[in-house]
């Protein structure tokens, strides 16, 4: 680089850049945790969404799945799934229900967790409530996630 | 090797690579799965598979920081280690715990690890690359801040150089960035907002800065450019990185239902983040080109060039394929998301960790440079490893063009399992490609044990 560049420059603009732009993000970052509400379908949240993501993190569904596009892509996306299933928590139930203990030969296969009907409700409850949130251009792009 | 301690760093360096070998053993589990989806089945899901895989990969790259930073900031600071019995202990503590860890995840099903780590207290597992009990995470910390402490102090009473500073920057914001694993909202989108400050600070963020001081340091010491020139890039490389990779952090914030002007932000700045990638690499060509000497160790050189042209292609050249909101609207969450993944981490933060072990090994085993013939065969681990996550990548790219075109863009978009169907054949080529890579991986390894001519160098 040449020498009109010094050293001491390219220090500033790392240290100049690098906090007014971390300060950038925590202003950013506030400003979003404020308006999060506005999307973030809240208003639903009950003691029985809480506990179904307490489910859904306990028997590690993303390491197959992904919600609203984050996860692993091995299985179907999720974050529309209520949608996709006509809106209907006994259709999401029914199919967490029915799968084969030893899978499908030569398929993949959602394993088969046992779960009580409270822990399939509550389950069922929290998909629906991710399906409210309020994405931008209303994403994934079609019901089929 | 000039200071007694550095040789610590040979633990973290052979744990490192003998955890890299089960990450890729378990990369291949993943990989018949995605094709043969009954592999395993219900012995090893591929939820578990993917949590080893992952989890193998960042413990092994924190083992080749720590090893690394162990290595050169004595060099640096021309001092011993300010704590060597500490830096020994704690890579007990840290394997000991990782290798537990594992274990738990192979030998119970999640929710019974869950229940018996007592996961309700402070519930933080079963989340995309967090998926340690919460237990194993605290004890990351308490790893993460001795290291610093250890570090830290050596740092600070020896001589300072821009690379210890820096390196010592990026490894503070990589322990304080993890303290966001322990926030666990109940609302969705909030979790997944803060869940960003770990991922993405790290990748994008910090971590770039122990790449960068750690490439600079081994480019100090083969090419023997002044360190004025050096220092001058790194800060520039260092001050680029987060210059667009701070806010570049609202890429991830298009669709999780966080505000619309994230789509305009994130864009934007998530564009410029190849431009500290291309730095570095018009950094590395130019400082081996002005080299001074021409170090014996030439597989060190190749790794060091390797890493600033991979990095740039993996996080730089995919990363900015798909990071415009328009494009990751039909994108996010597909195989073109995998893709980056692969070449990005390889690229980044794979090679420069085999670059600085390449570089120090050899002298913490007696000589500056290994003989000719493990030289040879060194570079032929390089090729094919690199060679085969080039194809790794370009086949999970075509993979993820077709079913963002048969699940997202045509006309009758078909569903998820209907479209991967379509696509087995580019997951069968992934696959042979995997088995390619753990070839160069055997022979990487290999590579320490070949007999040859020894040309005994002091350093």
């Amino acid at each position: 680089m040449r020498e009109t560049f010094t050293k001491g420059m390219a220090r500033n603009i790392y240290y100049g850049g690098g906090i007014f732009f971390f300060l950038v993000l925590i202003g950013l970052t506030v400003d979003t945790v404020v308006n999060i509400p506005k999307t973030d379908n809240s208003e639903n949240m009950t003691e029985q969404v809480a506990a179904g993501k307490r489910l859904w993190e306990r028997n590690d569904c993303i390491g197959c799945h992904s919600l609203l596009g984050e996860g692993a892509y091995f299985a179907p996306e999720l974050g529309n799934v209520y949608t996709r299933f006509g809106k209907n928590t006994d259709a999401i139930k029914g199919f967490i229900m029915s799968r084969p203990k030893d899978g499908i030969p030569g398929r993949r296969s959602m394993p088969q967790f046992n779960f009580t009907p409270d822990e399939l409700e509550a389950l069922a409850q929290f998909l629906k409530y991710v399906d409210g949130v309020k994405t931008a251009r209303n994403w994934p792009p079609n019901d089929q996630g | 090797m000039k200071y007694e301690s550095q040789a610590i760093a040979k633990l973290y360096f052979i744990a490192a690579i003998a955890l890299f070998v089960g990450q890729i053993l378990f990369g291949l589990i993943m990989g018949l799965q995605y094709v043969i989806g009954d592999f395993l089945f219900p012995e090893i899901p591929f939820n578990i598979a993917r949590m080893v895989h992952t989890n193998l990969l960042i413990v092994w790259l924190l083992f080749g920081f720590m090893g690394s930073a162990y290595y050169l900031v004595p060099e640096e600071s021309e001092r011993e280690l300010y704590a060597p019995w500490l830096a020994k202990l704690m890579f007990w503590v840290f394997l000991i715990a990782g290798a537990m860890t594992i274990v738990g995840y192979l030998s119970m099903s999640y929710a019974a690890l869950a229940e018996v780590t007592m996961n309700d207290l402070l519930p933080t597992m079963g989340r995309e690359f967090l998926e340690q009990p919460t237990i194993t995470k605290m004890g990351i910390v308490i790893v993460a801040l001795a290291f610093l402490y250890n570090i830290g102090m050596t740092v600070l009473t020896g001589r300072k150089t821009v690379i210890t500073l820096v390196l010592l920057t990026g490894l503070v914001g990589l322990a304080v960035f993890f303290l966001f694993s322990f926030y666990n909202p109940d609302n969705i989108v909030l979790d997944k907002y803060f869940w960003w400050w770990v991922v993405h600070l790290w990748v994008e963020g910090v971590w770039e800065l122990i790449l960068a001081s750690m490439l600079a340091y081994v480019l100090i010491k083969v090419t023997g450019v002044d360190r004025e020139v050096i220092e001058k890039w790194l800060y520039i490389i260092i001050a680029m990185a987060l210059i667009s990779g701070l806010v570049g952090t609202g890429h991830h914030f298009f669709w999780i239902g966080t505000p619309d002007y994230w789509q305009w932000l994130g864009s934007i700045f998530s564009a410029l983040e190849p431009i500290p990638f291309f730095m570095m690499t018009l950094f590395a060509f130019n400082v081996v080109n002005k080299r001074r000497r021409d170090h014996p160790n030439k597989a060190a050189v190749l790794w060091a060039l390797g890493t600033a042209v991979m990095a740039f292609l993996g996080a730089g050249v995919w990363g900015f394929l798909h990071t415009l909101a328009p494009i990751n609207y039909y994108t996010h969450g597909t195989q073109i998301t995998a893709a980056h993944g692969h070449m990005a981490f390889y690229g980044a933060y794979v090679m420069v960790n085999l670059t600085m072990i390449s570089y120090a090994m050899p002298i913490m085993r007696g000589n500056k440079a290994n003989n000719a013939a493990a030289q040879v065969i060194e570079m032929w681990s390089f090729w094919l490893m690199t060679i085969a996550m080039v194809f790794i990548t370009l086949f999970l790219t075509g993979a993820g063009i077709l079913q963002v075109y048969l699940q997202r863009y045509s006309e009758n978009p078909l569903p998820f399992m209907a479209t991967q169907e379509k696509i087995t054949l580019f997951y069968w080529l992934r696959e042979a490609a995997g088995v390619v890579f753990l070839i160069g991986l055997c022979l990487y390894i290999a590579s320490f044990f070949v007999k040859g001519k020894e040309v005994v160098i002091a350093d």
